[in-house]
């Protein structure tokens, strides 16, 4: 039995097979993996000057080293702070957001003047402000790992964290418009030049109440029930809880005239509530209060409209984009164009003309890509993203207590539901809404926030892999594992 | 929990295999659909990274594309502005494109048939070789002279055209429509602009966007006086078969009299037929018309080409711009018999009977042909993108034989008399034989009258040069001597260019 990165193993855990496999932290794979996705950034980075410019320049090469030295600092971060963390995640993450800034600069090279583009500076524009921005959230996601050296220390500052959330989803939808909207969805604060999405950073700060919620809650919303048509269906009184939530997040759709928020949050909770319990019903009562939650608010918008309006609108535009397709159908349309024009293979990357797709570098980013990579290149972007859900997933998996399992499987969850609604609304799959395409749009929020989801992963992980017996090479940092939650029983799995 | 986190990870795995299955709906069974779709600015952005072919006239090209290395990288430019819009037409960003870039776009694009030789090469090369060349027929001299004469025109009017032909093949020497525009701003980068602009001319009461010389047809008054003598001289009279006149002349079914334009024209009885046409009598053509019959005047009008509604003019083969058909109109009463009132109207141009200013120069230049119409035609060479290789030279051909040899001959000599001792006496050029024949159409009640000439340049062998047609809409008094005078100054251009043959 090799271990890779760390000393091996105590002779105290030989005894336990389980454990010793644990204990491989496979820093150097992650090592490896992480380089990888930086020569792919580099290759797609020199492709695109190749394509742009008719020429690679000799600088091409820097905003791919850049970020390679903020990755491998982050890994030598978790190497120091937590060894046994998942190895698949930072590499899969850092390829994702690679791509994102590469394309994002290609997308300052079409922007710009054509005499000016051989000599457009490697940290201007949108694709250098990613940079920065990725700089900042992989700093964050860092101190993150620094600070929260157990992730069941998080469930101290639930409800804290619990009202923030709420605070920061309520923000846009309360302030006037011209404070929060941008292209008709109240999702934003604006304050001067500056302008920041609460709503990712609500996702995480909920979904850490969810989960302690829930796990405090668990017995009850389990155990009691009726039994109907062979499903067990809770008691009403505890269908409480599930209904504030949903009422929250329809006020979210009329509000901040978003579904795709409002989708994400309710089925963010609803998936958790379902973890917890285990109960099949709540996802169906779920299902059903959010399709029909969703399809009242279209009657409504049809026949009263005022604050539903909106949300029949986008319903409308989803039906038929081609029915107004240089108005209201515009972006739909011409996200689908895109696409299309892209094909199997791609016009390859610099190949394309992302200018004349609008919020190509925010919402339709996807699309934008999708030019030219083609069908195969987005493929292999979607297996990317699944791998970070299911690694996620697999750390909730081996986490051993009940909160972990929760908080990493709902923001596993969150994080792959986030890539479907945006994904699939410019795709047409489902309508329209102003998400971020995690990891790869424009935007500061969106980065730090979906990195922080990232950091939780990773500590997440590192305590699901992390050797159980006290004799491990790498002592707990918090001093001996809380065996309770703050306040509540729960129970801690051993393996 | 591990069962329910199981489930979620297979539920991510449905959500994402829906993304990735419209995904290939998408990039894979939609793709073409969507790649061309007329919604789909990339369509646009192809053509215009390739260098457009040129549109010369004499050597100097009046379309060409200029690198602005922008989206859209190649702008159309029309070096000549006004002068040439008509015939060139303009290659918007959105929108149709009109004239010869409209119809010779393919090989102006290099996506013609044609030029597959070039775009197999490219592939090999990967080098982008532009379209091709298109060289027209236009000459220079007489063109500058049209358009300038036009503008500058001594009655005052705003709308007119002017159109020269080479008698003996056909080939356009002058187009020129009044108002004209500057294509330029309609090809503009900024569609915004551009369609603001095209606004503005279409709504421009004048219609500078209308073709005048091809497509719009007026009244020609007494130029039609031509068609009516080529009747009468097959129908076995001669020059100097005298026909009745006198100075008012009534129909038989009608009150409204017929008179000329002045007392001192024909107020004889009778007058020969040359000198008919040399004063342009309008009591004898009237009685002319009425003895021939509606059936002889309609179908020799329709030998000249009248009544042709799918004329085009630009290559010899097919495609060209829109001409539109000229027309005799209805000659009858109601009851199916020939209306005499109308037939004698008709007989002088009047009444519904239309023609477009090609037309014109079409009659012109069959008499001056010996009876021979050539097809017109625009487009003289198709060159290839390295102009080495040429596509396409004009063959001329003849598109009809109106009248024989020696009724042309006859018509010559009636038409030249019209010049040196007639109406169109402004059109003379010294050193040439110049035929013509002078028209004053009614333009409605209370409106001027347009001033037409159709006539014909011959150098001193008799060989035609240059068979035009000036039309001045609504120009009053003194229109047709007027018209005239710039049609001699657009032939004197013409001649001046072919080297003075």
């Amino acid at each position: 039995m090799t271990v890779a990165a760390v000393p091996a193993a105590s002779p105290a855990s030989t005894g336990e097979q389980s454990g010793v496999r644990l204990a491989r932290s496979r820093r150097n794979a992650e090592l490896s993996l992480l380089l990888l996705a930086i020569v792919l950034v580099a290759a797609y980075s020199a492709t695109v000057e190749a394509n742009v410019l008719d020429t690679v320049t000799s600088d091409f090469w820097i905003p791919a080293a850049t970020l390679g030295l903020v990755f491998v600092g982050l890994h030598l971060v978790i190497r120091w702070l937590a060894p046994f963390a998942d190895p698949a995640l930072l590499p899969a993450v850092a390829l994702l957001n690679g791509i994102g800034v590469g394309f994002l600069r290609r997308y300052d090279l079409a922007q710009a003047a054509p005499e000016e583009r051989e000599h457009l500076a490697v940290f201007a524009g949108t694709g250098g402000r990613q940079l920065a921005w990725t700089l900042g959230a992989v700093v964050l996601a860092a101190g993150l790992l620094a600070i929260m050296r157990d992730h069941r220390s998080l469930s101290r500052y639930a409800y804290t964290l619990g009202l923030a959330g709420i605070v920061l989803v309520m923000i846009p939808a309360v302030l006037p418009a011209r404070f929060s909207e941008i292209n008709n969805a109240k999702l934003w604060i604006r304050i001067g030049g500056f302008s920041i999405q609460p709503g990712e950073f609500a996702k995480l700060a909920l979904l850490a109440f969810f989960a302690y919620y829930l796990v405090r809650k668990r017995e009850v919303l389990s155990l009691a029930s009726r039994r109907l048509l062979g499903i067990d269906f809770p008691r009403g009184r505890d269908l409480g809880p599930v209904l504030v939530v949903w009422l929250i997040s329809l006020l979210v759709l009329v509000f901040e005239k978003d579904l795709g928020t409002s989708l994400l949050y309710f089925g963010m909770f609803v998936v958790t509530l379902y973890i917890a319990t285990e109960r099949v019903s709540w996802l169906l009562i779920g299902l059903i209060l959010f399709f029909g939650g969703a399809y009242l608010a279209y009657l409504l918008g049809s026949t009263v409209g005022g604050p539903f309006a909106n949300f029949y609108l986008r319903a409308e535009i989803w039906l038929d984009p081609f029915g107004d397709p240089y108005n209201k159908g515009y972006q739909l349309v011409q996200g689908l164009l895109t696409l299309g024009s892209g094909g199997l293979f791609g016009a390859g990357p610099g190949g394309g003309q992302p200018t004349l797709l609008p919020e190509v570098q925010t919402d339709f980013i996807f699309a934008g890509i999708g030019e030219e990579i083609g069908l195969f290149g987005l493929s292999a972007l979607l297996v990317v993203y699944l791998l970070i859900v299911e690694r996620g997933l697999r750390a909730a998996l081996a986490v051993r207590d009940s909160f972990g399992k929760l908080l990493a499987g709902g923001l596993a969850f969150t994080l792959g539901l986030q890539v479907f609604v945006i994904v699939g609304g410019i795709s047409k799959l489902i309508p329209l809404t102003g998400q971020t395409t995690p990891f790869l749009s424009a935007g500061g929020s969106s980065l730090m926030a979906n990195w922080l989801l990232i950091g939780v992963l990773l500590r997440v992980s590192d305590g699901a892999r992390r050797p159980v017996t006290g004799g491990g090479p790498v002592p707990r940092p918090s001093g001996g594992p809380p065996e309770q939650l703050h306040g509540a029983p729960t129970e801690v799995i051993r393996p | 929990m591990n069962a329910p986190l199981r489930r979620v990870g297979v539920v991510v795995m449905i959500l994402f295999g829906l993304l990735f299955a419209n995904l290939n709906w998408i990039q894979a069974y939609k793709a073409d659909e969507y790649r061309n779709s007329d919604y789909n600015g990339r369509v646009q952005v192809a053509e215009y990274d390739r260098k457009r072919g040129n549109i010369e006239v004499g050597g100097t090209a009046y379309a060409i594309s200029k690198d602005t290395g922008g989206k859209l990288r190649f702008l159309r430019t029309y070096p000549a502005g006004e002068e040439y819009a008509h015939v060139l037409g303009y290659q918007p960003v959105n929108g149709g494109a009109t004239g010869i870039e409209r119809t010779e776009n393919q090989f102006l694009a290099g996506t013609s048939d044609q030029l597959i030789g070039d775009r197999v090469k490219d592939m090999f090369t990967g080098n982008k070789t532009g379209g091709g060349n298109v060289l027209l027929t236009l000459s220079k001299r007489a063109q500058d002279t049209a358009y300038k004469e036009l503008q500058n025109n001594e009655v005052g009017a705003t709308r007119g055209a002017a159109i020269a032909i080479d008698p003996r093949t056909g080939a356009v020497q002058a187009l020129v429509s009044m108002p004209s525009f500057d294509p330029n701003p309609l090809v503009s980068h900024d569609t915004d602009a551009a369609s603001k602009a095209f606004n503005k001319l279409e709504q421009d009461k004048d219609r500078p966007l209308a073709n005048r010389a091809l497509a719009e047809t007026l009244p020609p008054g007494s130029t039609f006086k031509v068609i009516m003598s080529a009747a009468a001289l097959e129908s076995g009279y001669t020059k100097q078969t005298r026909i009745p006149a006198g100075a008012s002349w009534t129909p038989p079914t009608s009150g409204q009299p017929i008179r000329n334009a002045e007392d001192s024209i024909c107020p004889q009885d009778e007058v020969s037929l040359i000198q008919a046409l040399t004063e342009s009598c309008n009591t004898g053509f009237a009685q002319l018309g009425v003895k021939l019959g509606a059936d002889k005047v309609k179908e020799k009008a329709r030998e000249f080409g009248f009544e042709q509604d799918d004329l085009t003019v630009g290559q010899l083969g097919e495609g060209g711009l829109p001409v539109a058909a000229s027309r005799t109109g209805e000659m009858t009463a109601p009851g199916g018999a020939t209306d005499p009132a109308a037939l004698a109207q008709s007989s002088i141009g009047q009444r519904d009977v239309r023609m477009t200013p090609l037309q014109g120069a079409l009659i012109a230049a069959s008499v001056a042909n010996g009876g021979s119409q050539m097809r017109p035609y625009l487009v003289k060479q198709l060159l290839a993108p390295d102009r080495t290789t040429s596509y396409y030279t004009a063959k001329p051909r003849e598109l009809r034989q109106p009248v024989s040899g020696q009724v042309a001959a006859d018509l010559r000599d009636m038409m030249v008399s019209v010049v040196e001792n007639g109406t169109g006496k402004s059109a003379r050029i010294r050193g040439y034989t110049i035929g013509g024949k002078t028209g004053t159409a009614q333009s409605g009640p209370g409106t001027p009258d347009h001033g037409w000439f159709i006539g014909f340049a011959l150098d001193k062998n008799g060989t035609p040069i240059s068979a035009v047609c000036v039309e001045l809409e609504q120009a009053g008094s003194g229109g047709s001597h007027e018209a005239a005078r710039i049609a001699g100054r657009i032939m004197q251009a013409a001649i001046t260019d072919a080297g003075g043959r």
